[in-house]
């Protein structure tokens, strides 16, 4: 393993729409070291998920270079598992199968494929729905069973796009320590995109705040708090005020935005 | 799936009930010709004797299961799904492969459907004198206009499906790592399954519409002939009793094709077990 995963250099990232060129990404630099668990913080509309599709491979950027892994990103790949915020779970798949597809893509062997899948449901707790089709699940057993998928490729980085943005409070603080513990043991390293200050103080080692259009990075802090972190503690309160100015500043402009564009139509 | 409630059966027999009795009082009273509309009991006696074997049983010749089914009935029957099962096959096996390129590929999309759009409008029905001018009588004419009536619902369906498959779901299997084969295999074919099925109990549907019309013009067994025979001798009884075949085939069509559907989809979102 490189010691720096992703190393993200003078990306750009233009979305032609029509008449006008959105600017989503504008020279961005950022050296994630391995093992580091960093928060991509910033409205809707500030390029956090448009960089985390660039870094997995689905939209590449317009100029700049990704590299992950010591590879350049040309395309996706199980290098970099991705969580998705609508689960995006197979349907016709069992939890079982849906663990498990990754694997057979990589063409292991069937009985390595159960043994490994299996200790991976067990982990996460879906040992009693490996059966089930995601259809029968709440939303919190799904986000697992999307997390068990990625987890089963056993790659170096988990890509994470508001994956715990769609659940209620409490399985999303569930959801979170299992992750917490996830990473402690596996010692991944995480790129999650979130617009929850409190979640990005209450998981990362760094957050990145991000400006809305182009999206810039606005400010690179790291959150040296130790684990697990208490939501209700001063320091973490001091915190949450401080990311909470910067963020609403950019939430602003993105509303101020918003009443222009109107204002034009 | 389906729940047999005695009040729910109760209720949904009382219309059918009256209209029988009805029916009934009005062929008793000798309100209507019984050449026109025999009596329900009359139509009752007749299918049973159209479901019977005609001649005695003769353990000599033939056996005992060859025997019991040789009512012109089950014959009938069995001519036609024959017809149906063979013309859907034909039709359906051709539909999902091209259905399935002309939806996966923009290129096969823009070189077919032209050509597609043109013939899909034309009623299988309307390829009957072409149909016995290119094949003559008896199965084959019966068989391609069923082919075409099954082809058209399962082709656009398949085209819909694999066009309407969720881009998340490509995205996720991209990320796992899968190619092109894979992908097309393994997401857009069972993501498209729904679309297909649905596609699929409408071709049986017009299958066996067309099977009917068919047997009235090519040949001479099966449900649709029959009726059609009976009508030269003006037995009304037995027209009826033909008709209500078809009307109880088609319904076990359709309810063997929905349990399929149910088992297939089973996954599937909107079906709670």
């Amino acid at each position: 393993m490189t010691a720096s995963p992703i190393t993200i250099s003078g990306v750009n990232k233009v979305f032609s729409t029509g008449e006008r060129d959105v600017i989503a990404l504008k020279d961005i630099d950022l050296v994630i070291p391995d093992g580091q668990f960093v928060c991509l913080l910033g409205p809707s509309g500030c390029g956090k998920s448009t960089l985390l599709n660039a870094v997995a491979g689905f939209s590449l950027p317009t100029s700049g270079s990704i590299v992950a892994g010591g590879k350049t990103v040309t395309g996706p790949g199980p290098d970099r598992g991705m969580v998705f915020q609508e689960y995006a779970l197979f349907p016709w798949m069992t939890v079982e199968q849906n663990v498990a597809f990754g694997l057979e893509i990589k063409g292991m062997n069937a009985v390595a494929i159960e043994q490994r899948v299996l200790a991976l449901l067990d982990t996460l707790g879906l040992k009693d729905f490996r059966a089930r089709f995601p259809k029968d699940l709440s939303g919190g057993m799904r986000q697992r069973v999307a997390i068990a998928r990625i987890l089963a490729l056993d790659s170096p980085i988990m890509l994470m796009d508001e994956p715990f943005g769609a659940l209620d409070a409490l399985t999303r603080r569930n959801l979170q320590d299992e992750l917490l513990r996830i990473w402690a043991e596996l010692k991944k390293t995480i790129l999650f995109v979130t617009h929850s200050i409190e979640e990005a103080i209450y998981l990362a080692d760094r957050i990145v705040v991000m400006t809305y259009r182009p999206g810039t990075v606005k400010r690179d802090i790291v959150v040296d708090l130790p684990r697990l972190r208490d939501p209700a503690s001063v320091e973490f309160n001091a915190l949450k005020r401080e990311l909470g100015l910067l963020v609403m500043e950019e939430q602003q402009r993105h509303h101020n935005d918003e009443i222009r564009m109107a204002a034009i139509d | 799936m389906i729940n047999f409630n005695l009040r729910k059966i109760a209720t949904g027999l009382i219309v059918p009930i009256v209209a029988l009795a009805l029916w009934q009082l009005a062929s008793s009273m000798g309100w209507v010709n019984a050449l026109v509309l025999p009596s329900p009991l009359a139509v009752l006696r007749k299918w049973i004797e159209y479901a019977l074997p005609t001649v005695p049983y003769a353990p000599a010749t033939e056996s005992w299961l060859a025997w019991a089914f040789s009512g012109e009935l089950l014959r009938d029957t069995f001519s036609s799904m024959y017809r149906v099962v063979v013309g859907f096959v034909v039709g359906a096996g051709l539909a999902l492969p091209l259905g399935l390129s002309m939806g996966s590929s923009q290129r096969v999309y823009a070189w077919m459907n032209p050509l597609v759009q043109v013939l899909r409008p034309i009623p299988p029905i309307a390829y009957i004198p072409l149909s016995i001018l290119w094949f003559g009588l008896g199965n084959p004419p019966a068989i391609f206009l069923i082919s075409i009536g099954a082809f058209f619902p399962v082709l656009i369906n398949t085209i819909v499906g694999v066009r309407n498959v969720d881009s998340i779901y490509l995205r996720a299997a991209r990320n796992l790592g899968a190619n092109q084969r894979t992908l097309f295999m393994r997401i857009m074919l069972p993501a498209a399954v729904p679309y297909i099925l649905s596609g699929v109990r409408i071709g049986i549907g017009t299958a066996f519409i067309v099977v009917i019309v068919a047997e009235m013009i090519a040949v001479n067994n099966g449900l649709g002939f029959r009726i059609l025979e009976a009508r030269e001798y003006f037995w009304s009884d037995k027209i009826i009793a033909g008709m209500i075949s078809i009307g109880l085939l088609g319904l076990a069509i359709d309810l063997a094709v929905t349990r399929l559907n149910n088992h297939l989809l089973r996954w599937h979102r909107g079906l709670e077990n």
